[in-house]
């Protein structure tokens, strides 16, 4: 009997996928190329969307509709709204750092299903082009980001059809992604790790995912069935045919408003990890977060209502919403108190990850007291659909979720790069951030409460003067990207090598190279049971001498 | 000798109540109030804002206080103390917003309530039927109507009834017992007015921010919505629902007048009619 040996390795290791820059053009299948695939398309999209809001508070600066038609306006505003949801916020919280963390954290070398990740992100550039060339292909549509039948069904069909093709297309490549996180985090955890030793992020993931699959597929079919009344002249939701619109609403925001939650929850649990880091403590009650991610994804799914208050509800209905939408401020609650008692007593570093956190912090409690106002009948029947609401929400997903990005993207591109970004120019885009975002949209507040209505191109003239300010709020903020801007390309080639642990973290991805290789540890991975594990008794392990690697070899 | 952090932590609390209350009764945020609603509602704002500043003060001050007190000194690479958790803190501040969010649930029930609100929806529902102004003369189309929610139906013979159509881009007011049709709303102070509402084409919304009452006006759902105007002027009545283009230009005006001079434009604009 005879045994084959086997085969010598070839000198030349096979490549399977391309390396260098060209990699972060390619069909990747590494979960970190395609993390930042996600993040930079996602920037992309932002500077689209951003653009949309200059045009937006450019007509707004005067009370009449000088700067664009108002066919073009609706349209801008349509755009705006969806780019910023679908293109930016949602892929970057969700697929952006989910992709490049989610691993790490669960000591994988890479997502459950690799391929499904590489056509989960690819479906997002061609959709957003889609999106966006519906403008110049006869129109985009105009009925807002809700589109709401009849308007949706009697505006240019071909804009409207569009915008539903291209939503459909990233609701799908979120359902992707939310199906991959789920996977990965409850079956490629490494033997040994239990949950609830998991990094928060990893619980906000498995919370916002559970969220994308349940809601996300009700949207889908909901825009199906619109599109349908469009092209087919079906009567789901047209009046004219017998059908209700109120209908539309139910199952529009049996989606979207879960949707805030799959760009808050994310939100959160990024915040969750840079706090402690740069506190040097530990996460103030782990488990109770773990509890309120948990309820908020209950109660998510049963406050969509609270949209509907102005649209002839039952009243058993309009207190049953009430009392849910307000409830969610529990929760929520919860978590703000834990993050103020992890900072309490920290020695906080003042850099920019933890002063974008903590004005996340600020911003997300103001909108948090009006969100919980709005959930009062009587109140939202006044400042329903006006400025009041523009201006919350603003402070909940710009305040609550791009700031996280930004804090993020301070936090981690030393581990995207290998190199520190400049934190002089960072916290000079904090301040103009800051100012911009409050001086923007504080005043919004006071003219939804006074009688102006969201989305119009004119207004009373009596309204002009806090216009204009929200204006220059508005150009602040896009001034505010140019530091951002030179900062990253200038410390991406010159930047301070960070070595692989700048922060002193404890966290698995840091406990490897700054890049990591693309498995991402070499040799076994690390098994960290205690991710927060902070403070102590100084001096048992010098952080600044240990290699990751005896971290958690010295793991009792 | 240092005070205690005890009466500095009460001196503060006692502070930030203070800061609410004035915040609340002294800072006007609203529009004037022109209805027998509006008072209510006022009355739930002001809460919300007592409430809401006081928290949002506190957070902010704690969060800017922390980063002070506790910033991290050049060279100092040590680490906080390691808690992780305190249980009772938890239980307390799960405890405490739980309560007040609510009493403000039950608050805003009561207030809606006293608005009207929570009135059989289904007004048109049998023993209902006769209260409305609406139902007693119509044909079989109100079976549709749905309660608009605020404001409760008045006996019926007070009631002013009023047709109004929405349409793209413009509000038609009618008042079918004395025949007018007017491009602008008007009514008298003190007497409930009954506005059954229909729209033509798209949702429009109807709403008074000096009478701090909306309304969506939906296609194929027929709505009523009642309101008593309380002070004499001329309000501005703007749609709130996007409904095309125009949506910002759709505006009208409701001109509340005493009853006397409500008459007089009730006889003025009487179209003749051949008897």
């Amino acid at each position: 009997m005879t045994i084959a040996s086997p085969p010598s390795p070839s000198p030349q290791p096979l490549r399977l996928q391309p390396t260098g820059w060209l990699r972060y053009f390619s069909f990747s299948l590494d979960h970190k190329v395609i993390g930042l695939q996600y993040i930079v398309c996602g920037f992309l999209f932002y500077f689209v969307g951003g653009a949309l809001a200059g045009v937006i508070r450019t007509e707004l600066a005067t009370p009449i509709s000088d700067f664009v038609s108002r066919d073009t306006y609706n349209q801008v505003l349509t755009l705006h709204g969806t780019v910023m949801i679908f293109l930016w916020i949602v892929p970057v919280v969700n697929g952006g750092f989910g992709n490049y963390l989610i691993p790490f954290y669960v000591g994988a070398r890479d997502m459950a299903f690799p391929r499904l990740n590489a056509v989960a992100f690819w479906m997002i550039p061609p959709s957003g082009l889609l999106l966006i060339s519906s403008y110049f292909i006869g129109g985009a549509a105009q009925s807002g980001w809700t589109a709401y039948p009849p308007l949706s069904i009697t505006t240019p069909a071909m804009g409207q059809i569009l915008w539903i093709v291209s939503v459909l297309l990233l609701g799908g490549s979120s359902i992707f992604g939310g199906i991959n996180f789920i996977a990965t985090i409850l079956k490629f955890r490494q033997p040994g790790l239990k949950l609830m030793q998991l990094p928060m992020y990893c619980w906000a993931m498995l919370g916002t995912s559970i969220l994308v699959v349940l809601a996300t597929p009700v949207l889908a079919g909901t825009l199906i069935l619109l599109s349908m009344d469009i092209v087919a002249h079906t009567g789901f939701f047209n009046p004219a045919s017998g059908g209700n619109v109120v209908v539309y609403q139910h199952l529009f925001w049996f989606y979207s408003h879960p949707a805030v939650y799959i760009m808050v929850l994310p939100a959160f649990g990024l915040v969750s990890e840079i706090l402690p880091i740069h506190a040097r403590k530990p996460l103030f009650g782990y488990v109770t977060m773990v509890y309120s991610i948990m309820a908020i994804v209950v109660l998510g799914l049963v406050v969509w209502a609270h949209h509907m208050f102005t649209s002839g509800t039952p009243p058993w209905m309009r207190l049953f919403f009430t009392i849910a939408t307000a409830f969610i401020a529990v929760p929520t609650g919860i978590k703000f108190f834990n993050w103020i008692a992890t900072l309490w007593q920290g020695r906080l570093a003042l850099n920019s990850a933890m002063l974008f956190s903590c004005a996340f912090i600020l911003q997300f409690v103001f909108g948090g007291i009006t969100g919980v106002a709005l959930a009062q009948v009587p109140f939202d029947v006044h400042v329903h659909d006006t400025y009041f609401v523009v201006g919350h929400f603003h402070y909940i997903v710009y305040g609550g979720t791009v700031f996280v990005i930004f804090a993020s993207i301070y936090h981690w591109f030393p581990k995207f790069t290998g190199r520190m970004l400049d934190e002089n120019l960072g916290r000079l885009h904090l301040a103009l951030t800051f100012i911009g975002f409050n001086l923007c949209f504080a005043p919004q507040h006071w003219l939804g409460l006074n009688g102006m209505p969201r989305r119009v191109a004119e207004y009373d003239p009596q309204f002009t003067l806090v216009n204009q300010i929200s204006s220059v709020g508005a150009l602040l903020m896009a001034i505010s990207t140019v530091p951002f801007l030179i900062n990253v390309v200038v410390s991406m080639v010159r930047g301070t090598p960070s070595g692989p642990n700048p922060w002193r973290a404890l966290t698995p991805e840091w406990l490897t190279s700054s890049p990591p290789p693309v498995e991402n540890w070499k040799g076994a991975a690390p098994l960290v049971h205690e991710p927060y594990g902070y403070g102590g008794p100084a001096g048992v392990v010098d952080l600044n001498q240990a290699s990751g690697r005896d971290l958690w070899r010295n793991e009792p | 000798m240092r005070i205690p952090s005890a009466i500095l932590t009460l001196v503060v609390g006692m502070a930030l109540v203070l800061l609410g209350q004035w915040v609340a009764n002294d800072v006007n945020l609203l529009p004037e109030s022109a209805s027998v609603n509006a008072p209510v509602y006022d009355e739930l704002f002001r809460v919300l804002v007592a409430i809401g500043t006081m928290l949002l003060v506190g957070m902010t001050g704690v969060v800017i206080y922390s980063l002070v007190r506790f910033r991290r000194r050049d060279g100092d690479t040590q680490d906080g103390p390691a808690i992780e958790g305190n249980l009772s803190l938890e239980l307390f501040w799960t405890a405490i917003p739980a309560v007040v969010v609510l009493f403000l649930g039950i608050y805003s029930y009561d207030i809606y309530d006293r608005m009207g609100g929570m009135a059989d929806l289904n007004g048109h529902g049998m023993g209902h039927q006769a209260e409305l102004a609406s139902v007693r003369e119509s044909g079989p189309e109100d079976e549709n109507r749905i309660w608009g929610g605020i404001a409760p139906a008045q006996s019926s013979g007070d009631v002013i009834p009023v047709e109004v159509t929405a349409l793209q881009f413009a509000f038609i007011f009618h008042y079918p017992e004395q025949n007018i049709t007017s491009g602008e709303l008007h009514v008298p102070t003190g007497q409930t007015v009954e506005l059954r509402m229909k729209a033509n084409d798209v949702i429009h919304a109807f709403w008074v921010p000096e009478f701090r009452i909306k309304q969506d006006i939906i296609p194929g759902q027929p709505t009523v919505l009642s309101f008593t105007a309380r002070k004499a002027g001329d309000y501005p009545i703007v749609c709130a629902e996007l409904c095309g283009p125009y949506h910002g230009g759709m505006r009208s005006h409701v001109v509340v007048d005493e009853p006397e001079s409500f008459a007089t434009w009730v006889e003025t604009n009487t179209p003749a009619t051949l008897s």
